[in-house]
């Protein structure tokens, strides 16, 4: 299938950005990524620079591919990452604009590659539970509930894509934030710096020019790990409960 | 040839007992002077975080560093399947012997005794710490931990996070890491790539890296340097590991004197999706447990084109329930990727290309029900179905075999540490735990052991034994090596051949396949080491990289990493020669039992092969480290 391709193409972190046309003749087993990398061969065969992006396991679990196809952070298929979009969902002579994040937090690095370093210092305020190593008991120690042990679970399978902050019409991190915050709360593990945990890491999000929440809900749309925004309601309340006690 | 023995440092005592005994007997570094210490880790998956957290916890100044943008996406982050420990919860009979003797003899005799056992020992450790960082494992209804027996071991001894167990542990280590970067002892690197090693007056005293961002060098200074640096099977281009993997920075220790181990043992996984198109980037893994529920079948036929559906059980080759009734669907990893080559040399191959095999869960369907399948595989048969655009559950699914793992790696010694002394290599980059070949759920527990629980202990024996003269990173050692780093990368730029990057890695990756793959013989190795030099000599003259030095410019990374895999594949080829045996993964056609089986040589190979580098057109040095087995008896394996 032959493709039309409209892809923002910046230099540096200071230069204009701009979107240019490009074609590319696509087959519909490949995936969206490898679709890109035809089109980077074709352009380097050509003498320009290929089009820059982030990847690396291209199969949806290490969060680095980050672009906005047609509007939407990693595209159309809901659970889906970009690297695991396929090209099949397209057809002959569609047009694709391929973006990247755009997000006060998140400055441009080259083409559709950020700067997302501000969520490694999101967790570093406080991510974490505080267990030196050779300090732990015995794993079996502390039963935990299965039903809570697996909604922990679901927040934590987090991968730190930033696909939240991109759909977010005011570049909010919450989902983010908020999915670590609910999984180490939830845990018994995670008791005891949780006050201290939340207060810190929602100051993190803030101080990193990442906007508020104001219930859009598009971030838990565009989630390729689908966590449900009720992880930003039950951060809203740790936070009230940890600055009001 | 040279024959000498490496001394691998093991310990005196029992097998049971070296560790404590080790333990016992090193020397311990006064916690005010480990803050005077600075130590370098390179890598931050499993095995990376997990020293940096470790050793920042202790005392020590640590600089971690990582090629990726954040370090939670190391590749570490892809594994499914689980980890081992011998906690033996169930009381199904699990011991610390029983996963060390399970573990060796998945190996095919090929690894070291003692390292082996402390892994197992250690195995139980890891899990507690890990739980207690929040790790969600798989819990029962009564709010302890699950187990599930993986890889055809006959004890559950496998703890889990659903599909992502790799993914949990990852965020675990990465958080312990955070921890540390919060509280100032950890200086993180992200996106730069170690080039090259600074050895000084013969000990490990820092590396030069590249800024990936800016292109600009940078000289660090440090008294120990560990190398986390992962796996080499992206030198079959086609493989599971992230596009980002490579053997750059162990590669450059190579060179620099440390001894690379048994390069030739690379894991076949034999359930991935099959390759669909000349355009195939990499290849996604299918877990193992699927085995459980599939059967693995081809035609008997090799004209029988009809659609799976259409093929009477009369006309289908379950091949592995045939050869192998006692395991059937179950045989180890080598065992199975083997024989999916076979039945696809033999015509029987099937999909468009004709290069896979069926995994058809028709029969478990009808017996157990859509659900019962769904709940134990619905996220892997979604993934497939994302993948290939076909339902798994109408449809017997398409898979092949695919490079995974890498046992071979930097050779260290019971100590962790590589020929050059301050040069530790932990995780899939050293070569020591798995022998010949890698059990499932093993990867994790040794990245997790080596980094959270030996590394502590044999870095600290190290420091206190040893002195450090102050080094400031104007030494002329250091300028001498950026200075070879960076006329690398120019001559790369410089050339303005008419082939991309891609183009030779995916030329390399096929000679590789074919000849250095699942199934090698001596002509097939030579002619492979020929093709390798030629293409290597094409490399330097015709390539084509785009762009500058000086701005993020990721064709520029690859084709050095590409550089160093054309380097790799051939000693991955000459080791495959010089073992005249099969062992694991490592398949020489001549030497097979009657059955088609794997012909061991323990006579003659029971020996860590570890090459030395001298040039490359003359021959590397072998240096051998003799296995002893003082427990277990060496047995031919058999799963018929």
């Amino acid at each position: 299938m032959k493709l039309s391709l409209k892809i923002w193409r910046q230099e540096g972190p200071d230069k204009e950005g701009r979107l240019v046309r490009y074609q590319v003749e696509a087959n519909p087993h490949m995936s969206f990524l490898e679709m890109i990398d035809v089109l980077n061969e074709q352009l380097i065969k050509a003498g320009e620079d290929p089009v820059e992006f982030d990847h690396d396991c291209r199969e949806g679990i290490c969060g680095s591919c980050n672009m906005v196809i047609n509007g939407v952070p990693h595209g159309p298929l809901r659970g889906t990452a970009a690297c695991q979009l396929h090209m099949r969902h397209y057809k002959d002579g569609d047009t694709i604009v391929i973006e990247p994040w755009l997000a006060r937090g998140f400055p441009i690095i080259k083409d559709l590659v950020v700067d997302r370093s501000a969520f490694d210092r999101i967790i570093a305020a406080g991510g974490y539970v505080s267990v030196d190593t050779g300090s732990a008991p015995d794993a079996n120690a502390i039963p935990i509930e299965k039903v809570k042990s697996d909604t922990a679970f679901d927040y934590a399978t987090c991968i730190g894509c930033g696909a939240c902050v991109a759909a977010c019409p005011n570049a909010s991190a919450s989902l983010f934030t908020a999915s670590k915050i609910a999984h180490l709360a939830l845990l018994p593990q995670g008791d005891a710096e949780r006050k201290t945990r939340v207060v810190r890491m929602v100051d993190q999000m803030e101080k990193e020019g990442f906007g508020d929440c104001s219930n859009h809900g598009a971030c838990e749309v565009v989630c390729p790990k689908e966590i449900p925004i009720d992880a930003i309601a039950f951060m809203r309340r740790e936070y009230m409960k940890a600055v009001l006690s | 040839m040279s024959d000498s023995i490496l001394n691998a440092r093991i310990p005196e005592g029992r097998l049971e007992d070296k560790w404590q005994n080790f333990l016992d007997s090193c020397k311990l570094v006064n916690p005010n002077n480990k803050r005077k210490h600075t130590i370098i880790v390179v890598g931050t998956g499993l095995a990376g975080a997990s020293s940096a957290a470790s050793l920042a916890e202790l005392g020590y100044n640590v600089k971690a560093f990582c090629i990726q943008d954040s370090a939670r996406r190391a590749h570490s982050i892809a594994a499914q399947g689980g980890i081992n420990a011998a906690k033996n919860y169930h009381d199904d009979g699990d011991t610390v012997w029983r996963l060390f003797y399970d573990t060796i003899k998945g190996g095919d005799y090929r690894a070291r005794e003692a390292n082996v056992y402390r892994l197992a020992q250690i195995s139980n450790n890891i899990i507690d710490q890990s739980v207690a960082q929040g790790v969600p494992f798989a819990r029962e209804y009564g709010g302890l931990l699950a187990n599930r027996s993986f890889g055809g071991a006959q004890v559950s001894r496998t703890f889990y996070a659903r599909g992502q167990t790799g993914q949990q542990l990852l965020l675990g280590a990465y958080q312990a890491l955070s921890k540390m970067v919060d509280a100032g002892k950890v200086e993180m690197l992200p996106r730069q790539e170690m080039l090259d090693l600074v050895v000084i007056e013969g000990k490990a005293r820092g590396i030069i890296t590249r800024n990936l961002v800016t292109g600009e060098y940078e000289r660090h200074v440090a008294d120990a340097v560990l190398l986390c640096t992962g796996g080499y099977g992206n030198v079959f281009y086609l493989s599971t590991n992230a596009k980002n993997s490579n053997v750059t920075a162990a590669w450059r220790c190579y060179k620099r004197g440390a001894y690379f181990a048994n390069p030739c043992y690379t894991q076949i996984h034999p359930t991935c999706i099959p390759v669909s198109g000349d355009y195939q980037s990499k290849l996604t893994l299918m877990s193992e447990s699927l085995r459980n529920d599939g059967r693995v079948w081809v035609p008997k036929n090799a004209d029988d084109k009809r659609p799976p559906n259409q093929i009477p059980e009369s006309d289908r080759d379950y091949y592995l329930e045939r050869r192998y009734p006692s395991f059937g669907n179950l045989v180890p990893r080598d065992v199975a990727s083997r024989n999916a080559k076979h039945v696809v040399d033999d015509g029987r191959g099937v999909g468009a290309r004709g290069v896979a095999v069926y995994l058809d869960f028709a029969d478990s369907i009808n017996r157990l029900g859509v659900d019962a399948i769904s709940a134990r595989y619905g996220n892997l048969f979604d993934m497939y179905e994302r993948i290939t655009g076909e339902n798994p559950y109408e449809k017997p699914m398409r898979i092949y075999p695919a490079v995974h793992y890498t046992m071979g790696g930097l050779w260290v010694d019971y100590h962790l540490m590589s020929t050059i002394p301050g040069l530790f290599v932990l995780g899939e980059a050293n070569f020591s735990d798995h022998g010949a070949n890698r059990l499932g759920a093993s990867a994790l527990m040794q990245g997790l052991s080596d980094g959270y629980f030996v590394i502590s202990h044999t870095l600290g024996d190290y420091i206190a034994n040893n002195s450090f003269p102050d080094v400031s990173d104007s030494n002329e050692a250091f300028a001498e090596v950026e200075s070879e780093s960076s006329q690398r990368i120019e001559k790369l730029l410089s050339i303005q051949g008419e082939r991309t990057v891609l183009e030779f890695h995916r030329d390399l990756g096929k000679i590789m396949w074919d000849n250095v793959g699942m199934s090698r013989n001596r002509e097939g190795l030579g002619s492979a080491i020929s093709e390798i030099q030629k293409l290597r000599d094409e490399f330097w003259q015709n390539l084509k990289v785009p762009g500058q030095a000086t701005t993020y410019n990721k064709n520029l990374e690859f084709a050095g990493r590409v550089a160093d895999f054309l380097e790799l594949g051939e000693l991955m080829a000459k080791d495959a020669l010089h073992r005249e045996e099969s062992c694991g993964g490592h398949f020489r056609e001549e030497y097979q039992t009657e059955e088609g089986e794997a012909l061991r040589n323990d006579e003659e190979f029971t020996y860590v092969a570890a090459w030395e580098y001298s040039d490359l057109n003359g021959e590397s040095t072998l240096h051998k480290e003799n296995l002893e087995f003082e427990r277990v008896a060496p047995s031919q394996r058999s799963y018929k």
